[in-house]
Parts: C-alpha cells; sequence; structure tokens
C-alpha cells in the first residue's frame, strides 16, 4: 500500500505539515477557523533536535500491534484499504494502544480528554495533507517494497 | 476439519480470526458458559460506571460469527474433554467432536478462605455478569458504603466505578503499597494519593478476616482488629489460570496450561491460549502466566492460525498495563521491580506534574518501565523490549521527555521507521 515516508535531510522542521493535518481534519477546512474555532489534536508527530527534524504518522502496520491490544475493538485494519482506523464512539481511551504501538503515533486527543488520535491517509483526499503541503518535498507518498 | 474454541474472549476471538486466515472452509464452534456476544472484560469497570452502553461493551460487531461462519454454543458449558476420542460432553446434554481443541478459559478469582466469604453481597469482579449484579445492587438496594479487598488493577478499576456512582469505598490490601505488580513505590504513592483525593480510603499492610452479617455481610473484620461497616464487598486478590476442564487429561499444567511457542500443549491438536496458558515470558527468559488482553488476543490469533496448519510461533509475551484512574494514566511493563544482581536502574524525578518515569535494563536491552501521567510514544520502549534491543548506547536519552527516534543513530532511525 502507499504510505507517507519521511525525508529527514529535507525537512525544515516548519511544521506546516502538522498545521494542514489540522485542517485537513476539520470541519471547516478552513486553516485559521480549523485552529482558533476548533479542537482538532494534529495526528502527526513531529521530532525536532539539533537541525535534525521528521515528520512521523502511523505505518498502517500489515501487522499491527494497536489492532491486537485494543481492549474494545475500537481499531481495526481495512483490509481493503490497508488502513488503520480507529472508531471513536468504541474508543474509552485506556491508551492500551499507545502502549503497543512501538513507533509512538497514536496520540490522546488533546480536546476530547477520551479518546486516540491518528493518521487515517487523509482517505477522501487524493494524497495526505502533509504530503501535499510539504513546501521542501521531505514527505513522499508511495508505494515501497 | 472441525475446531472447537472453548472460551469467548479475546483469545477465543483472535483464535477465530487466526484459524479463517488460512482455513475459510473448516467448521468452527465456540463454547461458552456466558450467553453473551463476545465482549470487552476490560470494560466492565466502565459499564459499572456508567460510561459504557452493553452495545458497547461489545468486542466484535453484532455479525461477527455469521462473518466468520462460526458456530456458537453461548450459556452452555463443557463438562468434559475426552482428549482420545477428541470428544467434548457439554451440560446440556450435547457432544461435540473435534480434531482441534483450544482452550481459552481465561482465570478464576482467587477467593481466600475467609470467614463468611459465601455471603449474598460479597462478589468478586472480572465478568460482565458481576458488574451488573454489583449496578443492580447499587441502582436498587442501599449500598451507601463498599469495602474491596485488593488494590489490584480489578480492585481499583471497581473502586474507582463505584466513587463515581457515588459510593464510599475502602480498599483494603496486604502489601504496603497500591498496584505493587506493576508500579514501584514511587508510583503507586502518586497514584494513591490521587485515589485518596478522589475519596477512596485506604488500609494497608492489613487483610480481611471475616464478613460478619447474616445472609448478607454487614461488617468486615480485619486482621489488625479494625472493623469496617459494609453495605457490599468486592474480593479481588488475584485470578488464576481456570485449568479445571483439563485436569483429568493428560495435559500438561503448572500454574497454568504449558503451552509450545506455537500455543500447543503436549497433546497434539490441543492448543491453549489467553489467561489461562502457560507460555514463553520474554523478559524473564521463562514460562509464564502473562494474563492480560494483548497477550491473549495475539496468543489466541496464532493458536488458531496454527490449529488451521500454519506455523507461527509467538515468543513476545510479556506483562503490560495500561491503565489509568481518574485521569491519571499509566503504562507499564516487564520487571519494575527487579530484584537481583545484572539490572541497571534508571528513573526520573517526580515532576510538579506527576509525571514520573523509570526504566530497567539488563545487558543492555530494556526489561521493564513505568510511564506515570505522561504516557504519551511509551510504546516506543515496549517495541524496543519486544526486539530485545540493545540501548546502551542511547541510555541517557531513554527518561527524557522528547525521548523519540532521534535518540538514536540516523542508521538506526532509519531501519526502525522503514525509511
Amino acid at each position: 500500500m502507499k504510505r507517507v515516508y519521511a525525508r529527514e535531510e529535507y525537512c525544515l522542521g516548519c511544521k506546516l505539515c502538522e498545521v494542514y493535518c489540522v485542517t485537513s481534519h476539520s470541519k471547516s477546512k478552513d486553516i485559521v477557523k480549523a485552529h482558533k474555532l476548533e479542537e482538532i489534536t494534529p495526528r502527526i508527530i513531529i521530532e525536532s533536535k539539533d537541525n535534525i527534524s521528521f515528520a512521523l504518522q502511523c505505518r498502517h502496520c500489515e501487522a499491527a500491534d494497536c489492532t491486537k491490544a485494543c481492549i474494545t475493538g475500537a481499531i481495526q485494519k481495512d483490509e481493503e484499504t490497508g488502513i488503520v482506523n480507529y472508531d471513536a464512539v468504541r474508543c474509552v481511551g485506556c491508551w492500551t494502544c499507545i502502549m503497543a504501538c512501538s513507533y509512538g503515533v497514536i496520540r490522546r486527543d488533546e480536546y476530547g480528554d477520551k479518546v486516540i488520535s491518528k493518521c487515517d491517509l487523509c482517505i477522501t483526499e487524493e494524497e495526505p495533507a502533509c504530503v501535499t503541503n510539504c513546501p521542501n518535498s521531505a514527505l513522499e507518498f508511495e508505494e515501497r517494497e | 476439519m472441525d475446531y472447537v474454541i472453548i472460551g469467548n474472549s479475546a483469545a477465543g476471538i483472535g483464535a477465530i480470526e487466526g484459524i479463517r486466515k488460512v482455513d475459510q472452509e473448516g467448521k468452527i464452534t465456540v463454547i461458552s458458559d456466558e450467553e453473551y456476544h463476545t465482549y470487552s472484560r476490560p470494560l466492565i469497570s466502565y459499564y459499572l460506571a456508567e460510561q459504557v452502553s452493553a452495545e458497547q461493551m461489545k468486542y466484535r460487531g453484532a455479525d461477527f460469527y455469521q462473518e466468520y461462519g462460526v458456530e456458537t454454543r453461548l450459556g452452555d458449558r463443557v463438562v468434559k474433554v475426552d482428549q482420545d476420542d477428541k470428544l467434548l460432553a457439554l451440560e446440556s446434554g450435547e457432544e461435540i467432536n473435534f480434531n482441534k481443541l483450544l482452550v481459552a478459559t481465561g482465570g478464576t478469582p482467587f477467593i481466600p478462605p475467609i470467614t463468611g466469604a459465601n455471603k449474598d453481597n460479597i462478589y468478586t469482579f472480572i465478568k460482565l455478569d458481576d458488574s451488573k449484579a454489583i449496578a443492580q445492587e447499587v441502582e436498587e438496594g442501599d449500598i451507601k458504603e463498599v469495602v474491596i479487598l485488593g488494590a489490584g488493577l480489578i480492585g481499583l478499576k471497581a473502586a474507582e466505578a463505584l466513587v463515581k456512582l457515588g459510593v464510599k469505598v475502602t480498599v483494603v490490601e496486604l502489601a504496603d503499597r497500591v498496584l505493587s505488580a506493576i508500579l514501584d513505590q514511587d508510583a503507586a504513592e502518586i497514584v494513591q494519593q490521587n485515589l485518596e483525593a478522589k475519596g477512596i480510603e485506604f488500609v494497608l499492610e492489613d487483610t480481611i478476616e471475616e464478613f460478619s452479617g447474616t445472609d448478607r455481610a454487614t461488617a468486615v473484620k480485619l486482621k489488625s482488629g479494625q472493623q469496617l461497616k459494609t453495605d457490599l464487598a468486592i474480593i479481588a486478590v488475584g485470578v488464576r489460570p481456570n485449568t479445571e476442564l483439563v485436569q483429568d487429561t493428560e495435559v500438561e499444567l503448572n500454574r497454568g496450561v504449558i503451552v509450545d511457542d506455537q500455543l500447543e500443549t503436549n497433546i497434539s491438536g490441543i492448543y491453549a491460549a489467553g489467561d489461562v496458558s502457560e507460555g514463553y515470558d520474554l523478559v524473564r527468559g521463562s514460562a509464564a502466566v502473562i494474563p492480560i488482553w494483548p497477550n491473549a488476543y495475539r496468543q489466541g490469533l496464532v493458536a488458531g492460525q496454527n490449529m488451521a496448519g500454519a506455523s507461527e510461533s509467538y515468543n513476545e509475551g510479556f506483562v503490560r498495563n495500561s491503565i489509568g484512574f481518574f485521569g491519571l494514566p499509566m503504562i507499564t511493563a516487564g520487571i519494575i521491580n527487579p530484584e537481583g544482581d545484572g539490572y541497571e536502574v534508571l528513573s526520573s524525578k517526580l515532576l510538579e506534574n506527576n509525571s514520573y518515569r523509570k526504566v530497567v535494563l539488563q545487558e543492555g536491552k530494556i526489561v521493564g518501565f513505568i510511564y506515570l501521567t505522561d504516557i504519551d510514544r511509551a510504546g516506543i520502549l515496549t517495541g524496543l523490549i519486544k526486539e530485545e534491543q540493545d540501548v546502551s548506547q542511547i541510555k541517557e536519552e531513554l527518561l527524557a521527555d522528547d525521548f523519540g527516534y532521534l535518540s538514536f543513530s540516523e542508521e538506526e532511525r532509519r531501519k526502525l521507521l522503514w525509511l
């Protein structure tokens, strides 16, 4: 499946990927309203230290540990798209998936308190917003072996 | 091929999904003495606290058994396992043949020999029916005070739920701290203070000697001599592998049903998974019962695949828990209170926001950790335990707030992140 891959040698640490991730998952789809009026947790992690940085999202693993650890059945891998999805209604915020994910890319929702937040590859869009809006092509969306 | 699974929780469901990865045709029968559609046991405290509905308890969708082609015998009970004829006798009188059998019977709460422990209002707390019965008592009865024996995961989740329902709770615990199996002294103190701030009272280093009252317990007498009034009591001192069914067979038992790395017992064609089983513990390097949900599902999944003819191994078992009380989360794994030589313990200072981290190393590898309050990205450590990664080069980074993949060398990072 197509996944997002970081190229740390090109990443400027500008965090625009995070800004557009939030916008993409907003109701308004408006960059200002999304940040000022809506309460949205980014679904991306940015690591940054000593002039090196990169962005990381859910790897949508083939044998995803989070889906196996989830105590409610809220996290499931869609066998057709390959995307690891979660059902916010069934999530109780026990954070077992955070314990299970060795990439550390599942976040606690900063506003809802009780549910997780993770990358859905912007499934309704042509490509993930973080990739589209990276000014330096430090994120690639492609099929790799 | 006839597959029979005894047990309808995490390991049983894992096995169904595992079998169907390999064999879409074989007949699968799942038997459980509980009448319910598969549900999440860890959610029973959420159910008691009225945070999830019966519908939300379901671990898989309503059409799960149909979708996976599973015949169910729910609310029935296996009374005899005949390993030679590969035949199960059910309480209803039905007999079921199997070619491959999975024993996924979970655990049974341990009831210590306390005088009066059989009274009507004394419960254990591991099944949905336990939660329903307690909820009904609280709803209908005059339940103002509850005593819980045991400050482990089950006891404290029950305590939290009851406090949310407005009940006064006292927890009696033999150890000198709460959650002694998964926390160290420092972390346990923070958690206890947080629970006390919510109104839970603790009596540590003490235990219940007697429940007094007629049909219903009205008071408990502690070993120290202290007396506590109670309208209902919960015993939560531990769970033991429910091995009863195979005790009359030649299936080899220790604490649990002994399984190899393919989850098969010493009897060909009979497998075990989940809380009833005793498999390999990665961090201890020996056999152990690892009674946690993610392990049960994983074992079930691998057992199911192997029952259907695959040859998968599972060697990634170790204790790990993510749990929280009144919004204070913690993730802990492996060995957190090491005894003996050969361990190196790194621990952070306790921060004002109650954040605390501890990592236990052995021969340069992580064998245990505690993340309290700031639990984000704890899974990176879980992964490092699983991969048995040598972290001696990045030891100084392990407790850092921003510990992540930039803490590794570029080469390691690219490897670990598939970049």
